[in-house]
């Protein structure tokens, strides 16, 4: 029986329905690019308030189903922010790219998307998980594919339509394994019934464990499920590679945190080795290839599977410092990587994406602002002092170093050095003296260009003044 | 408070500088002349200034990220000080080479300056360990930019080798810091990065010995001592004047003063098991430095190596574990950075004239710029040690406090004056004595030239004649670490009977 308080906890998910189905019939009356955006962003803005609004009368849980905690509510607050930033950038990159086609059900998509998301970082059951990540799923493969015309859309949409409806198959195959060994799908009782099993019950536990993890893994894209990255990253417009690296990624791994947190399973040694090697296959698997890359996006998806094997780091020291330090880092992380996207479809123009690294040459000397900020972002990802992604990186290695985890701490310092060849590589690219005449947007929008200085000095600021963030996420768990 | 204003003054001034190249080429370079002479100006009122007692002469503290126990703790002491003076006043002269050799970017090349100076100055007065880090790593980035967009043909090369070097020898030691600050607080219950409170950090040997090779790899590394010394002279080479100088004069220092500030005070046990390895490989270095740079053709490159080699009598000496050798130390860092400092200088103005910077091509300068050369032979006999200079002071201490640590070694290490002999006549005798080998039309030192090589002549001389001056200031220093080196270690033998 849902009750009044129950209603009130759901609110952002609430507005974010009513929003999309007002923003649809407001389509139906009258078509406008602008009109919808404004909608969509009403409706995020009023969500993220919304959250704002339920944050002092947390924890409240809905059953076994949801329980709306400050940690919950700080990742829809992320998972909304980062749906915002994609949206005006969107209205950017439709404008340019999709000049005479319907635009406005992307919206909708993009809503529908940000409701999954938005579901699965408060569910603490399997089914509330998996409804979660199918509404996010089904979105994504037509937001991915939606430049239908454009050589690499379709190819993008279809293999990653192929790749998640197998990775959700693993991991529907790894739930009904552990729902038949403890016969119930909520995680905090799993807890309670995995302990009282012999060793035969433990294989399949671990077996299904086992499956949900290559299942979660594949949304995550840590090696050995990353094969998709970089295809998708290239094919998907600039801002919905934005949104699979913050708002997707970003849900799965706050389910992540709370599945092994409220299932007590940093016990099972196994279950660690496991995410043990799959850390250090990502952090060096993702670095080594990212090197010799030159297209830009193929670089970041091969960077954000480094960046998420350097979060397993983390999430392996375990309950509190882990926890702590993976959101910290994947804070930084959501506000450098969707700066990043924003930049590059800040500058591409209608023909093509900037996304070849002579596009970026000699970028210091035609737009010194777009190419400072973007420095700042590089800088930011290969983890260098007086930027976000530094502090993170410290955080990082205070849990792995703080657990006694050195083969992790060390192989990450390793990693990132050589991570650092290929952000450099970019920035040279922006100083060499005469580049080709790629025909950037002389024209940038304004209010992308303000946004993502706003992005930027977020990146500065937190590398200067972490403390209050800090704190923050020590308040969550 | 002032030493933090000091460094956002200098930072300050870089935005600045960068900001007005929009109007004019020269408002960038008169805007950083007078911000570093501001610097100089305060730290010589510090200097001069300060009053006698307490072991920090200026010390500032302030919260900074409590969670993790991390303060902004800003501290000089008699060797800060120095090390300070020694960064304004070669920053003075970078400004003013650069005058005519930078043409293009000037803006960003000057704020690129201004940070690597505001790196350097938070290196030299951090007591917090993360602090420390962190300015460690911030004068990397404009170095890096400053050797790519302003060096030679083979910039990028240079700048990627210098830059993966020292990330990844940096990295290790944060790897080192983290853990200190984890045993201290395991051990303790507090868990902070402060200097003071981590000197006495209570570990079993084995730990501290792995926890001291983390700080050392990167103080190795940027004192390029010889295995890890590959990316100088490429660096050294590839980089415009500006950045020569104060990669030779600043940068290789920060190394000496880590050991010097960190690795001595922190593992005073671990350092002594690894002294024989460290005063090994500072000899190494001597002669392989020595030896390499009389084999170079390229006058920079040769300029380079000759660091290498001066770098290994501060090794030497750091681990001699005496006040004798520790005081020449810190004059070998103060001479080395005037006398490097200054072949840089002119062989940087020789291949602004002649675009070369091949010895074979040269010769028989002399004649024609007589003012360059009479201040290369200065130089060239500051380097090779001339008594009256100041490297001889430095060269002679070193040498008398390692005897009393090992005869072998030091004796050994003296060979390395021969070879300076050998590759600082090579200098003379094939650039400005010898057979005219072209006929070059060029113009000999102006007035600016003449400054800043005056200064660092009248310094260079200074220090040879009244080298008490510098000492004074850092006897109380030197006196405090190696009393702490000495009693641990003799704790320690103690213990083991």
């Amino acid at each position: 029986m849902i009750t009044g308080p129950d209603i009130q906890s759901l609110l952002p998910m609430e507005i974010i329905a009513g929003g999309m189905l007002f923003t649809m019939v407001g389509i139906a009356l009258k078509r406008n690019h602008i009109l919808t955006v404004i909608c969509t962003l009403t409706t995020l803005a009023a969500a993220f308030l919304s959250v704002l609004f339920i944050w002092p009368t947390t924890p409240h849980a809905i059953g076994d189903l949801f329980l709306i905690d400050r940690f919950g509510c700080y990742f829809q607050a992320l998972v909304l922010l980062s749906a915002f930033v994609v949206t005006l950038f969107s209205q950017i990159s439709l404008k340019n790219f999709f000049p005479e086609k319907r635009k406005e059900e992307y919206y909708l998509l993009l809503l529908l998307a940000t409701l999954g998301g938005a579901t699965m970082v408060i569910s603490t059951h399997f089914i509330s998980f998996f409804v979660g990540l199918e509404i996010l799923n089904i979105s994504l493969y037509t937001l991915i594919s939606y430049y239908r015309e454009r050589p690499k859309a379709i190819e993008a949409g279809l293999k990653y339509l192929i790749l998640a409806a197998m990775s959700s198959a693993f991991l529907l195959f790894g739930m009904a394994l552990i729902y038949a060994l403890t016969g119930t799908l909520s995680f905090q009782d799993l807890a309670a019934t995995a302990l009282r099993h012999d060793s035969l019950s433990m294989t399949i536990l671990i077996a299904g464990i086992g499956l949900m993890i290559t299942g979660m893994g594949f949304k995550l894209a840590l090696v050995p499920f990353h094969m998709w990255a970089p295809d998708i990253y290239e094919g998907a417009s600039s801002p919905i590679s934005g949104f699979i690296a913050t708002v997707s990624k970003g849900a799965m791994l706050a389910v992540l945190l709370r599945f092994f947190t409220m299932a007590d399973l940093y016990d099972y040694k196994q279950i660690m080795l496991v995410f043990t090697v799959i850390a250090i296959l990502s952090m060096l698997t993702g670095n080594l290839l990212a090197l010799r890359q030159n297209n830009i996006k193929r670089m970041l998806a091969y960077s954000s599977i480094a960046h998420f094997g350097y979060l397993l780091v983390a999430f392996t020291a375990g309950k509190g410092i882990g926890t702590r330090a993976a959101t910290f880092y994947l804070t930084a992380y959501i506000i450098t990587i969707l700066a990043a996207f924003s930049l590059i479809t800040l500058i591409s123009r209608s023909d093509n994406e900037a996304t070849d690294i002579d596009d970026y040459a000699s970028l210091f000397w035609k737009k010194p602002v777009l190419a400072t900020l973007f420095s700042i972002i590089l800088l930011s990802l290969a983890g260098i002092p007086l930027t976000a992604g530094f502090m993170g990186k410290f955080y990082l290695l205070a849990a792995g170093v703080g657990q006694g985890n050195w083969l992790l701490a060390f192989t990450l310092v390793v990693s990132s050095v050589i991570g650092l060849y290929y952000y450099l590589r970019f920035i040279f690219a922006m100083m060499r003296p005469n580049g080709q005449n790629f025909p950037i947007d002389s024209h940038p929008s304004l209010t992308g260009l303000m946004i993502l200085s706003l992005l930027g000095v977020a990146v500065i600021w937190l590398g200067v003044f972490p403390v209050w963030l800090v704190s923050l996420v020590s308040s969550l768990t | 408070m002032i030493l933090a204003w000091t460094i956002c003054l200098l930072m300050g001034t870089g935005l600045l500088a960068w900001l007005a190249s929009r109007w004019s080429d020269t408002l960038p370079r008169i805007i950083s002349l007078a911000g570093i002479l501001l610097f100089l100006g305060i730290v010589l009122y510090i200097w001069f200034g300060h009053p006698a007692g307490g072991r920090w002469i200026v010390h500032y503290t302030h919260s900074w990220i409590s969670a993790f126990g991390i303060r902004i703790t800003l501290g000089a002491d008699g060797l800060s000080l120095l090390m300070l003076l020694l960064t304004a006043f070669l920053g003075v002269l970078s400004v003013l080479v650069s005058w005519k050799e930078i043409k293009t970017r000037v803006g960003f090349f000057h704020f690129n300056l201004l940070f690597i100076l505001a790196g350097i100055t938070g290196v030299f007065v951090s007591l917090d360990l993360f602090l420390f880090y962190f300015s460690w790593e911030v004068m990397l980035i404009p170095m890096y930019f400053l050797i790519s967009i302003w060096g030679y043909e083979n910039r990028t090369y240079a700048a990627g080798k210098f830059f993966l070097f020292t990330q990844a020898s940096g990295l290790l030691m944060f790897l080192s810091i983290l853990g200190l600050y984890f045993v201290h607080g395991r051990s303790t219950g507090i868990y902070t990065f402060d200097y003071e409170a981590l000197k006495g950090t209570l570990m079993s040997r084995p730990t501290a010995f792995l926890l001291m090779l983390g700080f050392a790899a990167a103080f190795l590394v940027k004192l390029s001592t010889v295995p890890f010394h590959s990316w100088l002279p490429d660096a050294h080479t590839q980089a415009p004047t500006a950045g020569s100088v104060l990669l030779a004069g600043l940068l290789l220092k920060t190394g000496a003063y880590g050991l010097i500030r960190f690795v001595l005070p922190l593992f005073p046990q671990a350092s002594h098991q690894f002294a024989p390895v460290a005063m090994i490989l500072g000899v190494v270095s001597i002669l392989y430095g020595a030896k390499l740079a009389y084999a170079q053709t390229d006058l920079k490159r040769l300029v380079a190596y000759i660091s290498v080699s001066h770098m290994g009598f501060i090794l030497l000496g750091i681990y001699a574990f005496n006040q004798i050798a520790l005081q020449g130390v810190i004059m070998q860092m103060v001479a080395h950075a005037i006398s490097t400092g200054g072949l840089f200088i002119i062989v940087g103005a020789l291949h602004d004239r002649i675009q070369t910077r091949e010895i074979g091509q040269m010769g028989g300068l002399w004649t024609l710029v007589p003012k360059m050369g009479a201040m290369g032979l200065l130089f060239v006999l500051a380097s090779l040690g001339l008594p009256g200079l100041g490297n001889f002071i430095a060269e002679i201490l070193i040498l008398t406090g390692s005897f009393m640590a090992s005869r072998i070694l030091t004796i050994l290490a003296a060979l390395g004056f021969i070879a300076a002999t050998l590759y600082s006549l090579r200098i003379m005798q094939k650039v400005f004595y010898g057979t005219v080998l072209k006929k070059w039309a060029i113009a000999d030192f102006g007035i600016r030239e003449m400054i800043v090589m005056g200064s660092l002549a009248i310094v260079i001389i200074w220090l040879g004649l009244f080298p008490n001056s510098i000492l004074n200031g850092t006897q109380k220093m030197v006196q405090g670490v190696i009393e702490q080196v000495t009693i641990t270690a003799n704790m320690a033998q103690n213990e083991n009977r």
